[in-house]
Formats: structure tokens, sequence, C-alpha cells
């Protein structure tokens, strides 16, 4: 193919080290357009740009804090919430976003999860599901729907997979949305809203991962995977959350929408030590 | 961040123990911000903090283990907080993976062990000194960690500063190893003025953001000043082998330079750093090397011992990392044995056999109770014998 340049600069140039490019995920991979928004919704927000961090942890989604031109943290597996935790009590004024897949924030570090929703900490989650382990290859993880093939679950997956939205809130998380790489806009406007709110805010992102993920499901390429996501979901932002469970079949349903949004004191905001 | 409504330095004299007294250091060095998770012997110095920061206007925040306490501490400290944590064996095995990104992304904070007798859960309220080598190599790769070893709540005290001093300088995670007995052993204190207490703070970046700034350019000393979150410098930081821009690559030269960089920056300074405490060295026969709460009863053992008419020394360590090779190199020249008295299974004989030709005589327990005196006096005139 002969490239002809049609564009010199890319709109959103100031907020990526274009020196890095080009990135390393897989032609297909959903996490492009998530990065996007996320870089949309930081240059609209009310803060200035100086003041945004990015952590991830480790995996496909981790490289994300690499490509964004902000103070960017790529930690360890699994701890992004913990690190983004010291960075944002110690320093309030920065607007803190941890951004990383599903492995990295519900398996290895599930834990952190939970406590950092239940002490309401300031800062955003942003977690990539492609229902695997991208990075190491397409291994089953704690979102991989049951009976899925994957290269550790050659059978199909025995795990029943975890309800992201569904736990997010009974934790306590003041804002909880689920959208997906197609949903740009929407996503673009959740960030928006989680960088405006004060408190532990979660947004699930569905995402395809064709190389570790779709090929072997039945869902086809990336491609195939969003129109997957257009046919099948359904914006239902007063859904029981029992019921948004994800199966990811051919005819089933996916809920997405902005579910939740309370307020609950913050985490060190006029605590007892203040 | 909250009003001070208390001094940040208790400057006097005070009678308490070995975790207070490294808490009070900290606060003294300038600590903002701790994040730990209880563990005995070392939830002293929590509950200290836990009290005593927010009236300085600092942070105290539990977390919900110790993998997130040292992640804690790092983000802390990127955020331009000194910042520590403290545990025992158990919390400092699974501190190892933090500490390791501590390492490779140069970050100043302090860890504080309180050793207590390991493998596993072991004796949870009983002294040991076995994590010396995990000190040394807990975390995977190659790096050289700094580790002070006080012998008395007096020198919590004022290690802890200079943990935290030597932190900021050469930016990375600094150890003190303490021990369930100097942790819990109540002495007197003594806390000069704040006036007087030797700060250092970390190299900041000369020139104001641009483009251009390597935040992994390392001056001449191998140590890169470092920026803080939120100042515009806009740079990226990994675990993964970085170049000087901070980026990530597979470059085994990069990593080859990245590597013997973090460890140089620590060995070209190691006269700056290492300390040790003589008696009796200059005409010593038998040298015991000690350190922690050991070198107490060491130092008895050679005081007695020289009664006798045993020309008897102890080389007492204040630094275990970098080793005080130099010391017992040149002792190696004077002394006809070495005697080392230590709570473990040998791991710093083992150290001193690497830098000395001299018969060494190891005289140990593996943790649970002290060397008593008398031991060691038995092992100094077996040597001398
Ligand atoms: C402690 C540790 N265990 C395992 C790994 C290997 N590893 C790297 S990324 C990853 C999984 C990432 O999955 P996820 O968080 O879903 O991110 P994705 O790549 O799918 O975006 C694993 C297991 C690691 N880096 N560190
Ligand atoms: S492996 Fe999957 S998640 Fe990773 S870059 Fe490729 S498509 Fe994206
Ligand atoms: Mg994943």
């Amino acid at each position: 193919m002969s490239g002809e340049i049609v564009v010199n600069a890319h709109p959103l140039d100031d907020l990526l080290r274009a020196d890095r490019l080009p990135h390393i995920w897989c032609p297909g991979c959903g996490l492009g357009p998530i990065m996007a928004c996320m870089a949309n919704a930081m240059a609209d927000s009310a803060i200035p740009i100086d003041k945004h961090v990015v952590v991830s942890g480790i995996g496909c989604t981790g490289r994300v804090a690499g490509y964004l031109k902000v103070d960017s943290f790529h930690t360890t597996h699994g701890r992004p919430i913990p690190f983004a935790t010291g960075l944002k009590l110690a320093k309030p004024e920065l607007q803190v976003t941890v951004f990383s897949g599903d492995g990295d924030l519900f398996a290895i570090g599930g834990n952190h999860l939970i406590h950092a929703a239940r002490r309401n900490v300031d800062i955003n989650v942003i977690c990539v599901n492609n229902f695997n382990y991208g990075m190491t290859g397409g291994q089953a993880g704690p979102t991989t729907p049951m009976g899925a093939r994957t290269s550790t679950t050659p059978y199909g997956n025995v795990d029943p997979s975890f309800n992201l939205p569904r736990l997010a809130a009974t934790l306590g998380a003041v804002y909880v949305a689920r959208w997906t790489s197609l949903h740009v806009r929407q996503l673009e406007k959740s960030i928006r809203r989680a960088i405006k709110k004060e408190g532990f805010t979660f947004i699930e992102v569905l995402s395809p991962c064709p190389v570790g993920f779709g090929k072997s499901n039945n869902l086809g390429e990336g491609l195939d995977e969003m129109e997957l996501y257009r046919t099948n979901c359904v914006v239902y932002p007063e859904a029981d959350l029992s019921q948004a469970d994800i199966e990811l079949k051919h005819d089933s349903t996916i809920i997405v929408g902005d579910f939740v949004d309370i307020e609950r004191p913050v985490y060190g905001a006029g605590g007892g030590e203040e | 961040m909250a009003v001070a409504t208390e001094e940040r330095v208790l400057t006097g004299q005070q009678f308490m123990n070995g975790d207070v007294a490294c808490a009070e250091g900290a606060l003294a060095a300038g600590c903002s911000f701790f994040a730990g998770y209880p563990i005995t012997p070392s939830t002293e110095i929590a509950e200290r903090l836990a009290r005593r920061l927010p009236a300085v206007g600092g942070r105290y925040v539990q977390m919900e283990d110790e993998l997130a306490s040292m992640a804690a501490i790092l983000g802390a400290s990127w955020a331009g907080a000194k910042s520590m944590t403290a545990t025992s064996g158990p919390g400092f095995s699974l501190m190892m993976e933090n500490i390791g990104l501590g390492m490779m992304t140069e970050v100043p904070c302090v860890v504080v062990n309180v050793q207590r007798g390991g493998p596993s859960t072991g004796l949870p309220t009983l002294v040991s000194q076995a994590d010396v080598m995990q000190a040394k190599w807990g975390s995977h790769g190659d790096y050289e960690p700094i580790a002070y070893s006080p012998a008395s709540p007096q020198e919590m005290f004022d290690l802890t500063v200079k943990a935290f001093n030597a932190a900021e300088r050469y930016r990375l995670p600094v150890f003190v190893l303490g021990d369930e007995v100097v942790g819990h052993m109540t002495e007197r204190v003594t806390i000069p003025p704040a006036a007087e207490i030797d700060i250092v703070d970390r190299k900041r970046p000369s020139a104001p953001p641009d483009d251009g700034w390597l935040p992994y350019a390392p001056d001449d000393d191998l140590i890169p000043p470092m920026a803080c979150a939120g100042e515009g410098y806009g740079f990226h930081i990994t675990g993964l082998t970085h170049d000087e821009r901070g980026y990530p690559t597979g470059d085994p030269l990069v990593h080859d330079r990245l590597v013997r960089r973090l460890s140089r920056k620590i060995q070209v300074h190691a006269n700056e750093i290492c300390e040790v405490e003589k008696l009796h060295t200059d005409d010593a026969e038998v040298v015991v090397i000690a350190y922690g709460a050991t070198s107490r009863a060491a130092r008895h053992a050679v005081l007695a011992a020289r009664e006798r008419g045993i020309r008897a020394g102890l080389l007492r360590l204040i630094t275990l990392w970098p080793f005080p090779r130099g010391v017992v190199k040149e002792l190696g020249n004077t002394a006809r044995r070495f005697v080392v008295a230590e709570l473990n299974l040998g791991q710093i004989a083992r150290e001193a056999e690497r830098y000395t030709r001299l018969p060494i005589s190891l005289v140990n327990h593996a943790g649970g109770m002290m060397l008593p005196p008398e031991v060691i006096l038995r092992a100094i005139m077996e040597a001398e014998a």
C-alpha cells in the first residue's frame, strides 16, 4: 500500500507521546479508541493537564500510561490502585486515574480494588475488560465467561466470572458505568463525569481482543466483535445490576449505561484527622 | 493537608522504646506519609505515627496488606512526600515486589523491618536477625540496597533519620533492619533541636519543565534529579527496563547500563554510606563482628575478655548493606581471628568470609532469644586459644 500523508498533525498530539508511536497493540484491538476517549476527557476537563496523573498496572491495557503525555506510572501487576492511593493522599490536588486491565484489577489486584472502593479514595478506575489476559497470550481470568476457550481453558472455562459493575456498586463506588470500545461518545462523557466526581469511580469498558480471545471464541476479528456490541448492547441505566452478567454470545444482550451516581464521604476529606 | 497541632520534633530527653523512637526519627527527618499493615513487633511504629502524623500535618493510612503499603509509599514519594512503612518478616516478604519497583524506578522512601524469628510466621514476638540476606537479595534482579542496623532506641531514632537522608540522597528505598529486642527495649533517647538535625532533600531538576527533560539522565554522581507528579514535567515512569527518557526498551545494552548504574550509584558512595563502630580493635587479636541487639552482648563479652587479658575487640556494623568490606579487610591484616555473633545461621559470617582469609568462628542462634555475653566470651576464648 502506498501511503499519502493527508494531515501532519493529529488532534490528540498534545496528549500523546508521539515519539513512542507506533504502539504495541494488535490490529483490531479496542484499546486505541478507549485511550483516545481518556485523552479527550482529560483535555475537556476543567483540571489543568499538568495535574492529571495516569497510573497503570501490567498488561496490554497497562501500556496506556506510557502513551499518554501526562505524568504517568506503569507500576506492578495488580498494584496501580494502592500506588494511586499514595499519590492522591500525599498530593490531593492531583487528578488520579487508574487505567488497567480486568486481570490486573480484579485477579491479582482485586483486594486493593475492594478496599479503595470501601474507603472511597478520590480516584477514578477505568477497567478495560477484554475477557482474558491479553498481554500474556490469551489465558482465562476472572472475567472470562463460563465455557469460553482460552489457552488455559482448552476444554472450556469452568470458573464463573465477575460482573464488574455489580461488584463495584456493592463495594460502594460512587459512580459506576459500563461501555464498550464502540460507545466512544458515551465513554468520553462518562470519563468526564468520573473526573468531576469526588470519590471512587469505576468504569468498565468492554474491548475486543481478537488475538487473545475473539478468534478462539467465535467472535471473529475486532470489527466483528464491535458489530456484536452494536447489535447486542442495551443501554439500560436503571438495570438491576444482578442481571448485567456478560455471556458474550451472539444471542445474549449486554447491558451498558451509567448505573450508579451516589454521594458518600470521601476518604480523608474532612475526616477526624483533618 | 491538615494543620499541625503538635511539635514535629520532640526535642529533649525522652524515655521511649525503639519502635516509638523510630517513629519520632521519621518525623524528625520530615516524613509526612506512612502506609502500613500491623505486624508484631513493629506495630508500635504504626500506632505512634497514626497519632502523631495527623497532628503534624501528615497522613497515616492503614492499607489492606503490605503489597499495598509498599505501593502506596512509592506513590506518595512521587507526590513529593517523604514516605515510609514499617513491618516484620512476613510483611517484608510481601513488600519485595514493590521494593523492586522502587529500586528500578529510583524512589526515595524508608522501609523498617523489626525482625522476628522466621521462616514464615516463625516467632512473632521474639527476636532474630535472619532477614539480613533478604534485605540484600529479596526482590528479583540485581540491585544494591542500603540497610542500617540500630542497636538501641537512640539508634532507632538516629538511623531512621539517616535512612530518610540516604533515601533522598541516593534515590532508593532504604531499610532500617531493627530487631524485636531493640524495637521493644525502652531507654533514654536524646532528640536534638530540629535545627541541629541534618536533613537531606532529593535533588530536583535544575530547569523548569520542557519537552527535552530526561527523567533518568544521571548527574556525575550517577543519580538523576527527581521531578514529582503534578509539576508539569509530564514524565513516564515504568518498572520495565527504560532509557534516560524513562521509556521502555528491550535493548540489552540499555538494560545492562541501567542495572549497573543502579548498583554503582551506591557502590561509588559506599565510603560515605558505610558506618561501623570499633571498640579496642587497634591491637585486637580476636575481633568480634556483631550488629543490632547482639552487639550489646558482644560489647560485654569483649570487655570481659579484656579484663582477662585477652586482646579482643568489637567491630559493630551500623550499615549491613553496603557491607563495610574495607574495615573487615583492614582488620584482617592486624587480627588473627574473627568471631561473628548473630541471630541467624551465619548470614553476615558468610559475607565476612568474602573479605578475609582469617578463620571465622560463628557464634549464633536461630532466634527467639539473645546470645548471652558468656556464650560470646566463650567463643572469644576458644578462638584465642
Ligand atoms: C506478579 C506478576 N504475575 C504475572 C505477570 C504476568 N502478566 C503480565 S500481564 C498479565 C495479565 C494481564 O491481564 P489484564 O490485566 O486483563 O490486561 P490485558 O493484557 O488483558 O489488557 C499477566 C498475568 C506479571 N507481570 N506479574
Ligand atoms: S493481545 Fe489483545 S488486548 Fe493485547 S494488544 Fe492484542 S488485541 Fe489488544
Ligand atoms: Mg484483560
